[in-house]
């Protein structure tokens, strides 16, 4: 539901977004969007993965073709093919990831494909003059002689902002451009944004992090699933409100019925940690996982909760507290380690992580469990094949043939792939990060499905997902995370998606505002 | 056991076929075959002959290449195992002399194994380090002299025969039948190829990805030592500064004819093998010719270029685009 009843922007509109779509095959990444920036707005973009903000910002910036909808950039319309098309248009983006050359001084960055030259030959001390005068304006004075690897992040950060701007932009996207940055480093960047906002240029701002949000924005635009969920001016709209939008989903109806089993601490308990945890990466947690019984993890983006499957499943050491199965204390220091424990784990990244794009459905499947019983009793190719078409079967894998590489497959059969992978090995614990992410409607709940009838075989399930609704519907219990920290447990009736929200909400400082 | 033998394999068998049928051409007693001593002669046995240090090299780069690595010393190992050899032949037993080259050639596998695996340096340069030190390890065992030999069960290894096949070709023909038990009968083959076609996924399944790279390059290791001692006993000497020169590449080349992808993931064995025999095909039919062998360079030089484009992704599109740009026509 679009919501574009926001005060029209005060200032004159330099780009202009409408009905914008694009599909990827089956998948809508795009649906109908619109979305305005003004002269001199400093605007967020936001959404959690896979709500379609690169694939806006892709489609903006040529890099995607668009399959339906118009963008105007101070009223004409354009169409840019590739990056350098959009930048000649005078959009330019810089990524999180500087697209600089770190080898190379910061003047040469600077003036990289349009040095000063005299008879041919680049006058580098004009070179280096102009862009100590451009750098200066930004606040920086440096030596623009030095490579660029010896300066900060953000100093990395505002040579690509300086050099956008210079190339003659007009609308600057910027990319997580906070995310590796420390607080003293943000404010830079941040007095370099209002600067130029102030100059006229039209800044769209992505980010995770929501006070950064509330202190440089003007205005919001939220996406889920595609869809634009709303356009708000920052300063009406109570951070809750903010959450709701991003996290908060249209109850489909098949799927909204809580999960029917209350909370049974007579239930044994499977796995457990305690005070586990990493330095820097996620603060140590308390977390016991009971058979036949679904952990929510729920949080915003960047807020521990991947951070504490990889942990769980080993694929990130963690450098305090301990684990154990049934009682036993376990060494925890590898995915080897975990899947010998009757651990699974789905990634989020499922093609970089999870399959193995040339090998067949059936390779696939069988991996983990071969893996597990080891090089010396290879599993027959009859029992490969009982093994593939049993899941295959199970779990209505379509196109139902074992042989076809994973890689031709949809999103939603690839995920129930990785599923069977791990059924495959008589797992006592599964951990599913986003397990529907990315996937059509139809087999999200098919998937939500299998997650319930799972847990009621007895397994012990912890799921991430980043819709509330989807985890408040299979979740007996679920953990709250902010900050890399595990900040409270719901259980029972208290699994609500409002009680969430306000858990995730609540107000306390932020380390960095303690900081600051 | 299974060997497989994808239909993907006509390209190769078809190219071996065809350069089989040229070479007839150019040389009419090309398979004609005679009996001497015990021994079977005639040009065909030569192309196997001559192919078998490629092709056992091939037989260890085919399964690094699949863990998406390369590796670039297996021509010098060549050269330390055929010096180690050598040197002990006229005064050790065989089993002494084979097992000391083969454990040369364990060492230096597992030395480029643990660059790899365990230090994580870029497979490319790790095994640079050996491809470049391993001459001058091996100079440094023959005492920079050309050491000969008159052992004749070491001979024999060269130059002997087995049932009236030469032995190399009985050699050759035992590793693939061993590395396809191994690889093939055990999960190895899966795991290695899982590891090559996703290391990250692979290694999040459980699977041992470290201990998979490490011994694809023992293993490689070990077969470049077999064909440094099978070189070795063919000349009845050993040269370290020639033996197994440039192999590597023909290896690589041998590889990628065989259909495996550098980027790793699936791999034939039998295919890479055909690829060793496809290049020393090429080799011997241009020495039959009575071209100049100079030629051989240029030639080989096409048919990488052929193949290359056969797997190329892209001749698809430019195909399409053709038929496009014909139909545009009037």
């Amino acid at each position: 539901m679009s919501d574009s009843s926001a005060p029209p922007a005060a200032r004159p509109s330099l780009l202009e977004i409408r009905g914008l779509t694009k599909s990827f095959g089956a998948l809508k990444a795009l649906q109908d969007v619109d979305f305005t920036l003004g002269e001199g707005e400093i605007h967020a973009l936001l959404g959690e993965n896979g709500a379609g903000k690169s694939t806006l910002i892709k489609v903006v910036t040529g890099v995607f073709a668009r399959d339906a909808g118009t963008v105007r950039l101070a009223g004409d319309e354009i169409a840019p093919r590739s990056a350098k098309d959009a930048v000649e248009a005078g959009i330019a983006t810089v990524y999180q990831e500087v697209n600089l050359l770190p080898n190379l001084s910061v003047a040469q960055n600077l003036y990289l494909g349009r040095q000063p030259t005299r008879f041919g030959v680049v006058r580098q001390a004009e070179m280096r003059r102009r862009a100590h005068a451009l750098l200066l304006d930004y606040g920086l004075d440096i030596d623009v002689g030095a490579p660029l690897a010896s300066y900060s992040v953000a100093v990395q950060h505002i040579t690509a902002i300086a050099r956008a701007v210079d190339l003659s932009a007009r609308v600057l996207i910027l990319d997580e451009p906070t995310a590796s940055l420390d607080r003293h480093e943000v404010e830079i960047l941040f007095r370099v944004m209002r600067k130029l906002a102030a100059d006229g240029i039209g800044i769209v701002f992505v980010s995770h992090f929501l006070d950064q949000v509330y202190e440089i924005c003007d205005r919001v635009t939220v996406l889920r699933n595609g869809r634009l969920i709303g356009t708000r001016d920052i300063t009406d709209l109570p951070r809750l409100d903010l959450i709701r939008m991003m996290l908060g989903r249209e109850l489909a109806e098949t799927t909204h019925e809580r999960a029917a089993s209350q909370p049974d601490t007579a239930r044994e308990v499977c796995v457990s940690f305690k005070g586990f945890g990493k330095q820097g990466y996620v603060a140590p947690f308390d977390l016991e996982l009971r058979r036949g019984e679904v952990v929510g993890l729920a949080g915003l983006l960047g807020s521990g909760r991947t951070e504490t499957a990889r942990l769980v499943f080993g694929a990130e050491r963690a450098d305090s507290g301990e684990a154990s199965v049934a009682g036993k204390a376990v060494r925890l220091n590898s995915p080897r380690d975990a899947a010998g424990l009757g651990f699974g784990y789905c990634p989020e990244e499922r093609k970089t992580e999870g399959i193995v794009a040339d090998l067949t459905v059936r390779e696939n499947i069988v991996l983990a469990l071969q893996a597990r019983r080891g090089l010396h009793r290879p599993l027959s190719r009859r029992e490969q094949d009982e093994i593939a078409m049993r899941y295959i079967r199970m779990l209505d894998i379509r196109p139902p043939d074992p042989e076809r590489p994973i890689g031709l497959l949809s999103g939603g059969n690839q995920q129930k792939a990785l599923l069977a992978r791990w059924l495959a090995t008589s797992p006592k614990l599964l951990v599913l990060d986003e397990p529907t992410r990315g996937i059509d409607v139809g087999a999200h709940a098919e998937i939500i499905r299998l997650v319930r009838d799972l847990c009621e075989q007895g397994l012990a399930l912890l799921v991430i997902s980043s819709e509330l609704d989807e985890i408040v519907t299979y979740s007996n219990r679920v953990v709250v995370l902010r900050d890399r920290a595990h900040v409270e447990e719901l259980k029972g009736d208290a699994v609500e998606v409002s009680s969430i929200l306000a858990a995730i909400a609540a107000d306390a400082p932020t380390a960095q505002e303690v900081a600051s | 056991m299974t060997l497989r033998i994808p239909r993907r394999g006509l390209a190769q068998a078809f190219a071996l076929i065809v350069i089989l049928m040229i070479d007839r051409a150019v040389s009419p007693q090309f398979f004609n075959l005679h009996l001497q001593d015990g021994r079977l002669f005639g040009s065909v046995i030569d192309v196997l002959n001559r192919g078998t240090p490629v092709a056992l090299l091939s037989l260890g780069m085919v399964l690094v290449i699949a863990t998406g690595g390369i590796d670039l010393s297996v021509g010098a190992v060549m050269a330390i195992a055929g010096a180690t050899a050598a040197s002990l032949a006229d005064t050790h037993s065989l089993p002494v002399v084979i097992g000391s080259a083969l454990a040369v050639g364990l060492a230096c596998g597992l030395w480029n194994g643990i660059l790899v695996a365990v230090l994580r340096i870029q497979p490319i340069v790790a095994t640079l380090i050996l491809m470049v030190a391993g001459r001058g390890i091996a100079q440094l065992i023959t005492e920079g002299r050309i050491v000969t030999f008159t052992s004749p069960d070491l001979v024999w290894m060269g130059n002997g025969a087995v049932l009236g096949l030469p032995t190399p070709i009985v050699i050759a023909i035992g590793m693939l039948l061993l590395t396809g038990a191994v690889v093939r009968g055990t999960a190895l083959g899966l795991l290695i190829e899982a590891t090559g076609g996703n290391a990250r996924a692979s290694e999040l399944s459980g699977v041992g990805t470290r201990a998979m790279i490490l011994s694809v390059y023992v293993w490689c290791g070990i077969c470049a030592a077999l064909a440094g001692v099978i070189a070795a006993a063919d000349i009845m000497g050993a040269d370290a500064n020639n033996a197994g020169l440039w192999l590597e590449l023909d290896a690589i080349l041998a590889v990628v004819i065989g259909g495996t992808s550098l980027f790793g993931g699936r791999f034939s064995l039998v295919l890479a093998v055909a690829g060793a025999l496809i290049i020393q095909a090429m080799n011997t039919g241009i020495l039959l010719s009575g071209y100049p062998p100079e030629l051989n360079l240029l030639v080989k030089a096409v048919v990488v270029l052929a193949v290359l484009l056969a797997q190329s992704p892209r001749l698809g599109d430019l195909s399409r685009f053709t038929a496009r740009w014909r139909r545009s026509k009037p």
